[in-house]
């Protein structure tokens, strides 16, 4: 027991240093998220985080490594170094492993990618409670009883249904976005009832936690934890996908700042604050984006219904159809071309090839520029990735509202791998399930040029669109690849 | 540190978080969502407390897994962020020089 005791003592009072260094890298995360305000500022808050990460790393290492007797340094003995060894052998296998898929992952790939990793910090979460469960006297929760101090079993609780509702909804979320999974909702009966009562019950156990800290009541709010994530995230469409993966972003956070309570770490509560809120406001903007509620992209089932009602009654309207050389004549021609791109673009690979499409515009005098809705990739800001890949310079890209005005005085709207997002429905049309949506005004355009694989085909939402219907639309039907390909063809000529 | 400090300190970075992040460009949201997952790794401080205690136990055996994959998020996010942010470039200006990059 006084051994217990003292090593309470050491972990309450960190030395001095150890709570400023803390302290400093979690001001350095703040400078990091802050240099993302603008591309020229952004290489440099990255490198920000990075020094805050190491420093809240070798903070720990220094002040909690293995103390015997006295002190590891500078005496360790092979025990220490034993951990010592253990635990650099671990960050090393993760720094290779991580780095290894950051310098392959395709810019296609990842929201995947994001959703894996958010699935691993949820999980880390879980180990890092169950552990503090298990060795209290280490993480400086035991009181002098033998009990584990109730307000940190709340927060150990939170910590652990958070971490296990992010890991098992980003396995989900990565099995959709990857199409391991199909990106249809899937919809159980009764889900509404089974989820709030899963819930309930977990905030129950986490209530009950602080009377009774046997094991039963832990396993039990880790198990109905990984359980109420899958559900959470089955029953949401391919489409609302970006919203979800925001959302998880959100709870990784959470979970993060949940554990920093129990450590009373601050760098560890500034990042989960952070984290947390920068999930939810990307949640926030995507939903504002598609005009859903939060609520109802949780509640899930979007997709489902749309798709099956449409295709019968959908009649046959005349449309025209051009040809690349008809295009590349045209876009020559204009003053001003303004591209919108779409998910469908990065399908297809077209960026490259649609970079050098611009590239000969340019050249021949014509103005061009990008038009992004916010949900045109993945996840927010994808599609902005996928332009910077093909370097597309980022100053000729440009946000919905920035841009909507200027489709007037546009020769060209060339409309490339999107569909619901030029869809004037969403702004006239009340019984459209995308009504409400904020979308691209091309109608006003001289001269609408529309990429699609085949008439048949919809968008996500399932909807017809009026704009293939046009008077200034020519429907250019091909691969989209390989139409911008023919068109950069005809330039040349 | 008592409690109304650490919750003190968790909402006034909550509000810190909130106007931080709305000043993030929309250009730039998958470069955040990446860097976010990034530092919310900072749990390894967790993960390394309990893999740091003496002996051999199921915590500090939890502990080295939870080392394991925080390590993952932390090197995978900065490095894939940093090969994004990398690919941000601006117009390529015809003028000869003096002109930043």
């Amino acid at each position: 027991m006084s051994e217990t005791a003292s090593r309470i003592a050491e972990h309450v009072a960190l030395p001095a240093w150890a709570l400023i260094a803390y302290l400093a890298s979690g001001v350095l995360f703040i400078l990091a998220l802050r240099g993302l305000s603008s591309p020229a500022t952004s290489r440099t808050g990255n490198r920000y985080g990075m020094v805050g990460m190491g420093i809240a790393v070798v903070t720990t290492l220094v002040t909690q490594a293995p103390i015997p007797s006295g002190h590891w340094w500078p005496r360790p003995t092979p025990e220490d170094l034993v951990v010592l060894f253990k635990i650099l052998a671990a960050l090393g296998l993760g720094a290779v492993v991580g780095v290894t898929i950051a310098r392959r992952i395709q810019m296609t790939a990842m929201p995947q990618l994001v959703a894996a990793f958010h699935s691993l910090v949820g999980l880390a979460a879980v180990l890092v409670g169950l552990a503090a469960y298990l060795d209290p006297a280490s993480f400086g929760i035991l009181l002098p009883d033998g009990a584990i101090n109730p307000v940190s079993r709340v927060e150990m609780g939170l910590g652990i249904a958070i971490g296990a509702i992010t890991f098992s909804g980003s396995v989900i979320a990565f099995a959709k976005l990857n199409g391991n999974m199909s990106g249809a909702p899937i919809l159980l009966p009764g889900r509404h009832v089974i989820n709030l009562g899963t819930l309930l019950a977990i905030l129950g156990l986490v209530a009950w936690f602080t009377q009774d800290q046997s094991a039963w009541v832990i396993v039990a709010i880790t198990v109905l934890s990984f359980i109420i994530g899958f559900l959470l995230i089955i029953p949401i469409g391919g489409a609302d996908m970006p919203v979800v993966v925001s959302m998880l972003n959100s709870y990784s956070g959470w979970a993060a700042a949940a554990m920093g309570f129990t450590l009373h770490n601050t760098a560890m509560i500034i990042t989960g604050a952070l984290v947390g809120s920068s999930g939810a406001i990307l949640s926030y903007i995507m939903c504002k984006a598609m005009n859903r509620s939060f609520l109802s992209v949780i509640a899930g089932g979007f997709g489902a219904e749309a798709a099956a009602g449409d295709g019968a009654a959908r009649e046959q309207r005349p449309w025209k159809r051009g040809s690349a050389e008809d295009a590349a004549f045209l876009l020559k021609e204009a003053e001003q071309v303004i591209i919108i791109p779409g998910y469908g673009m990065a399908v297809a690979q077209a960026q490259h090839v649609l970079r050098e499409m611009a590239d000969q515009l340019k050249a021949a005098g014509v103005r061009v520029k990008y038009a992004i809705h916010p949900v045109a990739g993945r996840m927010p800001g994808h599609m902005n990735v996928l332009l910077a890949e093909a370097n597309v310079p980022y100053d000729e890209v440009f946000e919905l509202e920035d841009i909507n005005g200027e489709f007037a005085q546009t020769d060209v709207a060339f409309i490339i791998g999107a569909n619901d997002v030029v869809n004037p429905a969403a702004k006239t049309d009340k019984s459209s399930p995308i009504y409400g949506m904020p979308v691209f005004d091309v109608e006003k355009a001289k001269t609408i040029m529309f990429i699609k694989r085949s008439m048949g085909g919809v968008g996500y939402a399932g909807v017809d669109n009026d704009v293939f219907y046009m008077d200034q639309t020519m429907m250019l039907l091909a691969d989209a690849k390989k139409m911008v390909e023919d068109i950069v063809k005809a330039l040349q000529h | 540190m008592d409690f109304i400090s650490i919750l003190s300190i968790f909402i006034l970075a909550c509000f810190v978080g909130y106007y931080v992040v709305w000043s993030v460009t929309p250009a730039l949201h998958t470069p955040l969502m990446a860097v976010t997952n990034a530092i919310s790794s900072v749990i390894v401080v967790g993960a390394l407390v309990a893999s740091a205690a003496k002996g051999e136990s199921l915590s500090s055996w939890l502990g080295l897994a939870a080392v394991t994959m925080a390590s993952v998020n932390i090197f995978g996010g900065f490095a894939v962020t940093a090969r994004m942010l990398a690919m941000y470039k601006k117009k390529d200006r015809p003028a000869p020089k003096g002109d930043a990059k």
